[in-house]
């Protein structure tokens, strides 16, 4: 048997396209309800009366310490239970949301807390108000690092998206499973997605890296 | 003065050749020249002071000296052998790792900020060299390291760390480890610079107490100008990538000829 | 910091006793997913010494080896830190096979999370290195010892200090990715998990048990890190500085 088939490859590579969509997806959405929900953690973590942030901070950390595949699956399994029927995709999505939402919020945290003191301080001497303090001078100094740290947890949130083949969502790695196993040829399914993930995220990491020095031209020329 | 503190006799060089020779030496970063065709003889034994406003090119002729940087033209000779070439059919061409640790061998340098390894006792960083570079046993380094830190006045501070010495203690376990290498040369850039007052004076002792002692060729760079007075066989006042006037101390100090040398002394007495 | 984990043991005590108030089977599923618990450990310590030394090899081939050794490096480190772990253990798995190599689920497991933490280690171990005050090489240098007596004896002892808290965070990621290895039949205890949650759908119970687990494994290797560091950073320097 031959190492590598091409005439295999090329019937298999559009089925992979396809998938490579749904994998998209699942990142696009996921990312978008982590980053939300992460602004909202951190908001609630760092302003919000001790009954809320104390044991969202232990919330936060509980979800960051355990593993994104239970995760999953507790998702995917629970709201039968309670009635609720939820597609796979749907359970997925929330479950790599939430995930990364978590990881979010520390970059926001972080992102809020470098800023100096003196800033905080300039402010108030300033007299302006919080709202003002924030839309002109907190948060355009806070977009610089915030925004490559979100950047390298939406590749990452990327990578993950193949927990999704074992609840069944058919994105890259499910499909080229059900390729290998309907065809007894795992190499070139495999390793195709391996290719895509790898020319993606180096994409990713490029583009980051663009953009982190874009942001940072700005910040030294003003 | 016992054994271990003598060093090398540098007299073993054949007279007239100086310990270091800077032969049209020329460096620079990018297009800006910091230092332009240098031209400086040290005699073995001598003890020269470098002086000169910031950003004239002093640090960077003893970091040139030490290997730290690469020079861009001419050649610095040392003890009679080219440093960072080397003599191969006739020809100089840039020097083998060999050459290169050989020449080292023969320079010391302290720095600054001393630049102590911080995971190591005083005594520690005077022995890992010996160890490892020398090949010493672990005892007689430690006797060489010992000696050496008494001699500096660190007898009670061998097993302290770095961080539990005060800057004038850190700066003199920096001079003594440098000498276990027993250099022939021995560097020191602005040594006392990034101490308090009045810690100044015992680095300044010690530094004198060599002098004393050791037979050693000493380049110092120092905005010490009383010390440089006291202490130097000669002063370099450093400017604009040249040496712009040089001389024994009481010449330069106290009737200099250039007049830039006049602003600079002016100014630095106004300010102290 | 302290309050973090005060809040986190809080919420184990919490989930622990309402686990043990509400649910009766409590004992039935324990002893079986502390057997996967078990593998998950073994997979975990495998895995965090493998990528120690895969870090640690890629991160000084890439800085200081020749060209074809550094070009190898950077191929590792990209080529894992590109791709998700899940694809490697799959490929691990079901390619390399292909090519006459078979191992042990176990093996392959250890081995896929070795390394692909490894990658990200190669990073870290690069950074901490970057991050030593050019003087200290400086003083190498002056006292003529070489490029690797440098970094035996001085470069790398600093360094290790600042990489401890992001290794420590590479543990908790590799504790965590381990889960997948249960999707290529590893019977750890996401496999068991899973297994039980198949025949008594007691979901809830099931996965919240699971969960407390991971987590206080992750503070197991949180505390653990912040005893070495601490031990390391007063070998490195006993007192404050000034
Ligand atoms: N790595 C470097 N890159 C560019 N310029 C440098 C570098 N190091 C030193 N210089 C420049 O070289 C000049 C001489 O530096 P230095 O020898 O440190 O001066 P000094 O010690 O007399 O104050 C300065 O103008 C400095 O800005
Ligand atoms: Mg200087």
């Amino acid at each position: 048997m031959k190492f590598w088939d091409w005439p295999f490859t090329f019937e298999i590579l559009p089925m992979l396209a396809w998938a490579s969509l749904v994998t998209l997806e699942a990142t696009i959405l996921g990312f978008a309800i982590a980053a939300v929900l992460g602004l909202a953690f951190a908001i609630g973590r760092m302003f919000g009366p001790a009954w809320l942030s104390v044991p969202l901070a232990g919330f936060i950390e509980f979800i960051r310490s355990t593993p994104l595949l239970i995760q999953i699956f507790f998702l995917f399994f629970v709201f039968p239970e309670f009635g609720i029927s939820l597609p796979a995709m749907t359970a997925g999505v929330m479950a790599l949301g939430l995930h990364y939402a978590t990881y979010c919020s520390e970059v926001y945290r972080a992102g809020l807390a470098n800023i100096a003191r003196g800033q905080w301080e300039a402010c108030t001497a300033l007299n302006l108000t919080a709202f003002h303090t924030f839309r002109d001078v907190i948060i355009p100094q806070a977009i610089p690092p915030i925004v490559p740290a979100l950047g390298n947890y939406f590749v990452a949130l990327f990578k993950d998206t193949p927990l999704l083949s074992a609840i069944a969502v058919l994105e890259l790695m499910q499909t080229a499973k059900i390729i290998g196993s309907d065809n007894f040829r795992y190499t070139e399914p495999i390793t195709i997605v391996g290719l895509i993930f790898l020319i993606f995220s180096l994409a990713a990491a490029g583009l980051i890296r663009l953009v982190e020095m874009r942001l940072n031209r700005r910040i030294r020329r003003a | 003065m016992t054994d271990i503190a003598k060093g090398p006799a540098p007299a073993a060089a054949p007279t007239g050749s100086p310990m270091v020779r800077f032969d049209q030496v020329t460096k620079s970063y990018g297009a800006f020249v910091v230092l332009d065709q240098l031209e400086l003889d040290v005699a073995a034994g001598e003890k020269v002071a470098i002086i000169g406003p910031s950003g004239s090119g002093k640090t960077t002729v003893l970091r040139m000296l030490m290997t730290l940087e690469p020079i861009n033209g001419g050649v610095i000779w040392v003890d009679g052998e080219p440093l960072t070439s080397m003599r191969r059919n006739g020809a100089l061409v840039p020097a083998d790792a060999r050459h290169l640790r050989r020449m080292r061998g023969k320079i010391g340098m302290v720095f600054q900020h001393f630049n102590l390894f911080p995971h190591m006792t005083a005594l520690k960083n005077c022995m890992e060299a010996p160890c490892t570079v020398l090949g010493l046993s672990k005892a007689e380094s430690e006797a060489r390291g010992r000696e050496l830190l008494v001699m500096v006045g660190l007898g009670d501070k061998l097993q302290h760390y770095p961080a539990q010495l005060s800057g004038g203690q850190q700066q003199r376990v920096a001079i003594a480890r440098a000498l276990a290498m027993r250099p022939k040369v021995m560097l020191f850039d602005e040594v006392t610079s990034a101490l308090d007052p009045e810690l100044v004076g015992e680095v300044l002792n010690v530094i004198r107490k060599l002098g004393a002692e050791l037979d050693l060729t000493m380049l110092m760079v120092t905005h010490q100008m009383g010390f440089a007075k006291e202490f130097a066989d000669r002063v370099c006042f450093f400017y604009g990538g040249k040496i712009c006037e040089q001389g024994p101390p009481a010449k330069l100090f106290g009737s200099p000829e250039n007049e830039r040398t006049r602003q600079f002394l002016r100014a630095v007495l106004e300010a102290t | 910091m302290q309050l973090r984990s005060l809040t986190v043991c809080a919420i184990i005590a919490f989930a622990a006793g309402l686990i043990v108030a509400s649910f009766a089977g409590f004992r039935e599923f324990l002893p079986g997913l502390l057997q996967g618990a078990l593998i998950t450990v073994e997979i975990t310590l495998g895995g965090c010494v493998l990528s120690v030394i895969a870090a640690v090899i890629a991160a000084l081939a890439k800085m200081y080896g020749p060209w074809p050794i550094r070009w190898l490096a950077v191929v590792y480190i990209e080529i894992f830190r590109g791709t998700s772990a899940l694809v490697q253990l799959f490929w691990l798995f079901f390619v390399l096979p292909r090519f006459g190599l078979t191992m042990e689920p176990l093996t392959v497991a250890i081995l896929a999370l070795g390394l692909n933490v490894g990658a990200y280690g190669a990073e870290v171990v690069r950074g901490a290195v970057a991050a030593v005050p050019r003087g200290q090489w400086e003083a190498t240098i002056a006292l003529n010892m070489n490029r690797a007596q440098a970094l035996r004896r001085i470069i790398l002892p600093q360094a290790v200090v600042a990489m401890i808290p992001p290794w420590g965070n590479l543990f908790i990621e590799l504790l965590k990715a381990t889960a997948i290895v249960s999707l290529i039949t590893v019977a750890d205890l996401a496999f068991r998990a899973q297994e039980m949650n198949a025949t008594t759908y007691r979901t809830v119970e099931i996965f919240s048990i699971v969960l407390v687990i991971y987590l206080a494994m992750a503070m197991l290797i949180t505390i653990g890190m912040r005893r070495l560091e601490g031990l390391a950073a007063k070998g490195l320097a006993r007192g404050r500085s000034h």
